[in-house]
């Protein structure tokens, strides 16, 4: 009886070994292990055998059934394993091929360069004033030190629409909007940017319509040399760390002492190129301590309280770091041009 | 202004080279835009003297001429100047010499003559043709008999001077003349300035036996001073006078011309000179011009003049604009023999408005609109006689007569040091700050640190503290002034809720897919008032002096630009796009603007072609209204206003009737969304385009509910889903209105699933499929509170709008 159970292990596993397929293996298993199977029909054999012999034998045909089941547990992770390769290879992609592409669009450049230089200052502790770009003439200009009849007036040909409003030449009467809003009391720490119109022919450097940036402090003891150190991070932070600052004397109505700031160029570093125009310094804004009379005029007391004040142009600032040569591509909107800055 | 070098020198001790100067002068406060070399290029130009001059054999218009060219070297040279001679002083470019452009000069024949070198014009030598004396204009520059063979011809035309063009700030018109720019660069070298000799000996005659003065209004005309010199002879200015005036940009015309101009450019001082014989009277009467009244000017133009001109006159007629322009009828001439010269000081309101008005703008005009030394006129006066004198040869009769006053007081401002070093940050001392004062020539008294400062008449620009702070500063040196930070408190910077907000809105839009633009506020008055959505009567904005119509009025809708935007771009062949735009618009509801216009910050998008790509996968999907409306639902679930959003059908001009709807926020329209005009897109020759165009100043001034955690829930959800029949014309939103309603508490979502409008439907109906999601959180619904609430949402379905269950 012994052999013949050693026999059917045998065989069992021999055809266990031959399927090709779980349906080849599920006829082994039930061939072997059903209830109608030799291993079955050998134990049913068993009232024949001695006292002694019984407790051995079924104990060895439990081993050749245990093997058999452990065969067909092997072999069917085995061809499981064979189908899910072969289901696989069937689902092979070409990674190659292009991706769905994700819609996304971008900041235009001259709000990129002015959301850059709103987050520097805004770190600085500064916040941001708006104001109207339709404008009185007090504001735009007579608050600003600039009274009718001012020589300085011709510098900045303006869009009149009645005697008395404007569009605004620049964002400076939003400084004098909140300097008015303190009623005398400092500090005063703002930016404003915003749109300015000047009555410009349209061309490669001019614009009858652009962007400006306008700072002001306004506060006891504020000095030239506090004017100095809030350029200097700014310049640093937005043209790279080895930037060095240079204050030239100027002149603006609205400043009393005037300056203009440079930085030694970014591209030949000062030894002189076409962006610098050999001088090795490139001019990047207006600036200076507010004026007497324009502290006075918006209620505070010039012998209480001094202030900075600068102002610079996006578009310039722009074209500088990005290398564009005429002014017209901000407003023409061509996608081509715009699409250039999505990491701007 | 551009200054010459080399007569800057005149005046003071300069050691450094042009260029270094410039740095220097740019770095304390006049801006050096430029340092141009006389020299373009030129080497081997010597000083020649044509010993003789005959016909060329073979060439009517050439000469062969025999040039001594020094050191006893004779050279053949055929020039084709019309005006060459024998017995001439000329530049010879010698044969190996280069001229401007690289031009290399070599020996050469022509047409059969031998030529070794070249006689040169002014412009072949880099001189521009406006400046050249236009007896030389069209011929090769005679020099000075003295002039030596052989030596350096660049040297006699003074093309090895370089001059500085300055940028002049308004406040510096002291530096509109080579004396005033002597003065600041002797403050920043430390050197002294030499005045030019202006005494003269006078003849026995007296000016005021010639002519008498009269002033009409001193307000007009504060001073006006006449001296006559007699027996001029007309002719060409001395050579070094003539390359000074051409190096400053101006031409030469005659001695007595060109003095006028060179003290101009010297003191800064307008001057004129009458031809006195011509003048038509003895008397000189300054006073208003009659409306209407008319002059002919120097440049041989009629000139019709209002009231608000100033002109001098011989008592009765015109004979200059004051400050502008002289006539014609006293012109000096080449036979002119007595000149009246003037030195007046004219209000620079009444300069300005005859400039202005006659579209003349000269070297004078400019000075007195920008405002001269009043305390000079009388010295550039009796410069400009002296000159006559020497270089005309002519008598200056003794006196200058004047009508208003000469000079003027000259006036003082205080200046406390230690302000100063508090309002620049520095340590300036006091022995410091009066070093500076000296250098600058301002008389000052000094004690304790407070300075009172006599501010010379040429610097009328300094009336403040401020002013002289400014001053010591510049000279001290910017660079030296420390950099230091704000003492003040530290306070947090940070948008305000709106900034951040349209922040945000820009942010999503581009997430979404569109590309930011920015346009001109300025339209044409038609395009205006395009697709504006205001009930109220609006009146259009217009500049009164535009550059141009197309931008003359301010937008009340950003869209008309956005679409040129598109049309732009279609003409460069990209037809899809994806653009939006955030900026102000103006709505003027006054008939006449006398308050400032309301402005609003709206925020735009357009959207053409196809949207959805994917080319491999043949996926192509056009825009259309849905895609539109996602994106601003989105964006309102993003200002987390969507609850309080409706969309309604609508009509906006320019707008497809059937495809617009109007975005409202708790009923009050706010914007709209839809496609264009089929009739607009064929205009503006676009595929279809949907808009958006939304009031975000309106959007974003509303409070919305502050973010509150809502429990996750904890029990399950009930879905039904339902497919309704109903009339094709109901729209969706009304079936989900009425839904939301009758669902009641329980009901917490309601989705449209599937719309079918095919032929398996009756005429007129569609089908509509929604699913509606029931949950308590608190507990777990029963099938039977269910139940009702669903039927009883059926119910008023069916009442309300017929509305039947789908079999
Ligand atoms: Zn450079």
């Amino acid at each position: 009886m012994k052999d013949r159970l050693e026999a059917l292990k045998v065989e069992a596993i021999g055809q266990i070994k031959e399927a090709q397929d779980l349906k080849d293996l599920q006829a082994v298993k039930v061939a072997y292990l059903g209830k109608k199977g030799p291993i079955t029909e050998v134990l049913k054999g068993m009232g024949k055998l001695s006292a002694e012999e019984r407790p051995v034998i079924g104990a060895y045909a439990n081993e050749v059934r245990d093997s058999i089941q452990q065969e067909l547990d092997k072999k069917q992770s085995a061809l499981e394993d064979a189908a899910i390769a072969e289901k696989l290879s069937k689902e092979t992609i070409d990674v190659s091929l292009p991706g769905r592409p994700v819609k996304k669009g971008n900041p235009h450049p001259l709000t990129a360069v002015v959301t850059e230089i709103e987050d520097l200052f805004l770190s600085m502790g500064f916040t941001i004033a708006e104001g109207p770009e339709v404008e009185t003439d007090y504001y735009n200009f007579e608050a600003l030190n600039l009274p009718k009849g001012h020589p300085a007036r011709d510098m900045q040909d303006s869009f009149f629409i009645t005697e008395d409003i404007l569009l605004r030449t620049q964002t400076s009467p939003v400084q004098a909007r909140t300097m008015e809003k303190h009623e005398g009391e400092g500090p005063v720490k703002i930016i404003s940017p915003g749109k300015v119109y000047r009555r410009d022919n349209d061309d490669a450097t001019h614009s009858h319509q652009f962007m400006q940036i306008e700072g002001l402090v306004v506060d006891q003891n504020v000095r030239l040399s506090d004017l100095k150190g809030v350029l200097e991070t700014f310049a640093k932070k937005m043209f790279g760390e080895d930037r060095k600052i240079r204050l030239r004397p100027s002149f603006f109505p609205f400043t009393e002492p005037s300056v203009e700031m440079d930085i030694s160029c970014f591209k030949c570093s000062g030894k002189g190129c076409s962006i610098c125009k050999q001088t090795g310094w490139i001019e990047i804004l207006g600036a200076g301590m507010v004026h007497p009379n324009v502290l006075e005029m918006a209620g505070f007391d010039s012998k209480k309280y001094t202030g900075f004040a600068f102002g610079m142009g996006p578009e310039r600032i722009a074209m500088l770091k990005y290398g564009i040569d005429d002014i017209r591509h901000f407003y023409a909107n061509d996608i081509r041009f715009l699409k250039q800055f999505k990491n701007a | 202004m551009l200054i010459s070098y080399n007569w800057l020198k005149e005046y003071v001790n300069i050691e450094i080279s042009p260029s270094e100067l410039a740095d220097k002068i740019t770095k304390s406060g006049i801006e050096v835009e430029m340092v141009e070399s006389l020299n373009k290029g030129i080497s081997g130009v010597v000083v020649g003297y044509v010993e003789e001059c005959i016909q060329h054999p073979n060439a009517d218009k050439l000469r062969v001429c025999k040039v001594d060219v020094g050191q006893g070297e004779v050279s053949q040279i055929v020039c084709g100047a019309p005006n060459v001679a024998q017995g001439q002083k000329v530049a010879v470019a010698v044969p190996g010499a280069v001229l401007p452009g690289n031009f290399k000069i070599k020996k050469a024949k022509l047409r059969g003559e031998e030529s070794h070198g070249m006689i040169c014009s002014l412009t072949e030598l880099g001189v521009d043709t406006k400046l050249v004396p236009k007896e030389y204009a069209t011929g090769i520059f005679v020099m000075p008999s003295d002039a030596e063979p052989g030596s350096d011809a660049l040297e006699y035309l003074n093309l090895n001077d370089h001059v500085l063009e300055l940028g002049l700030t308004p406040n510096r018109a002291d530096c509109l003349n080579v004396i005033g720019v002597a003065n600041e660069v002797a403050a920043i070298l430390k050197q002294e300035v030499k005045l030019p000799n202006t005494s003269i000996n006078t003849s026995e005659e007296k000016a005021e036996d010639f002519i008498s003065v009269q002033i009409e209004s001193l307000e007009d005309n504060p001073y006006y001073g006449a001296m006559i010199i007699r027996d001029v002879k007309i002719g060409p200015s001395p050579l070094w006078m003539q390359n000074r005036l051409m190096a400053s940009g101006i031409r030469p015309i005659n001695n007595i011309v060109d003095i006028t101009n060179y003290v101009l450019l010297e003191y800064g001082q307008p001057l004129h000179a009458f031809d006195y014989n011509r003048l038509g009277s003895k008397e000189i009467v300054i006073r208003r011009a009659t409306e209407g009244e008319h002059i002919q000017t120097l440049d041989d133009q009629d000139r019709k003049l209002k009231d608000t001109h100033l002109v001098i006159t011989n008592g009765k007629d015109p004979i200059a604009v004051a400050g502008v322009m002289g006539g014609a009828t006293s012109e000096v001439q080449s036979d002119t023999t007595n000149v009246l010269l003037e030195a007046a000081y004219f209000a620079s309101g009444r300069v300005r408005a005859a400039s202005k008005d006659l579209g003349l703008r000269s070297e004078a005009s400019s000075r007195y609109e920008k405002g001269i030394d009043r305390n000079r006129v009388y010295a550039a006066a009796m410069r400009a006689a002296s000159l006559m004198a020497e270089l005309a040869g002519g008598k200056v009769a003794e006196g200058i007569v004047e009508a208003g006053k000469r000079e003027v007081n000259t006036y003082s401002v205080k200046m406390d040091v230690s302000r100063m070093n508090n309002l620049l940050g520095t340590e300036i001392t006091s022995e410091q700050t009066a070093s500076i004062f000296k250098r600058l020539g301002f008389g000052y008294k000094e004690s304790n640190g407070q300075f009172e400062v006599n501010v010379p008449s040429r610097r009328p620009d300094i009336t403040i503290e401020a002013d002289l702070i400014e001053e010591v500063g510049r000279i001290y040196g910017y660079d030296r002034i420390p950099t230091t930070y704000l003492l003040s408190e530290a306070r947090p910077g940070g948008l305000t809720k709106n900034q951040a907000q349209r922040r945000n809105i820009r942010t999503y839009l581009e997430g979404a897919g569109l590309y930011q633009a920015v346009t001109y506020a300025l339209t044409t008055p038609a395009k205006s008032t395009h697709f504006s959505f205001s009930d109220e009567k609006v009146y259009p904005i217009s500049v009164a002096h535009p550059m141009s119509e197309e931008r003359s009025t301010l937008r009340m809708s950003l869209l008309p630009q956005l679409l040129e935007v598109l049309q732009y771009n279609r003409n460069r062949s990209m037809e899809d796009l994806a653009i939006y735009e955030m900026g102000s618009v103006f709505i003027n509801r006054q008939e006449v603007l006398k308050d400032l216009p309301e402005e609003y910050v709206f925020v735009s998008g357009a959207v053409t072609g196809v949207f959805n790509e994917h080319l491999w996968q043949g996926e192509r999907k056009t825009v259309d209204f849905y895609v539109l409306k996602g994106i601003l639902e989105g964006l309102m679930g993003e200002l987390n206003l969507s609850e309080r959003i409706t969309y309604e059908a609508g009509e906006i001009e320019n707008m497809h009737p059937g495809r617009t709807a109007i975005v409202k926020l708790d009923g009050i329209s706010v914007g709209f969304v839809g496609q264009l005009h089929p009739a607009l897109q064929k205009d503006l020759d676009v595929k279809d385009t949907y808009v958006f165009e939304l009031n975000a100043t309106s959007l974003l001034e509303k409070e919305t509910d502050q973010i509150i955690y809502q429990t996750l829930p904890r029990y399950p959800s009930i879905t039904r889903d339902i497919a309704l029949v109903v009339d094709q014309e109901l729209p969706a939103g009304d079936l989900t209105t009425v839904i939301q309603a009758a669902g009641g508490a329980l009901l917490k979502e309601v989705n449209l699933f599937d719309l079918y409008e095919g032929d398996k439907m009756e005429a007129g109906k569609k089908s509509l499929a929604f699913s509606l999601k029931y949950f308590d959180p608190e507990r777990t619904l029963t099938d039977e509170e269910v139940v009702t609430a669903h039927d009883r949402v059926l119910k008023s379905l069916e009442e309300r709008f017929g509305a039947q269950l789908r079999k």
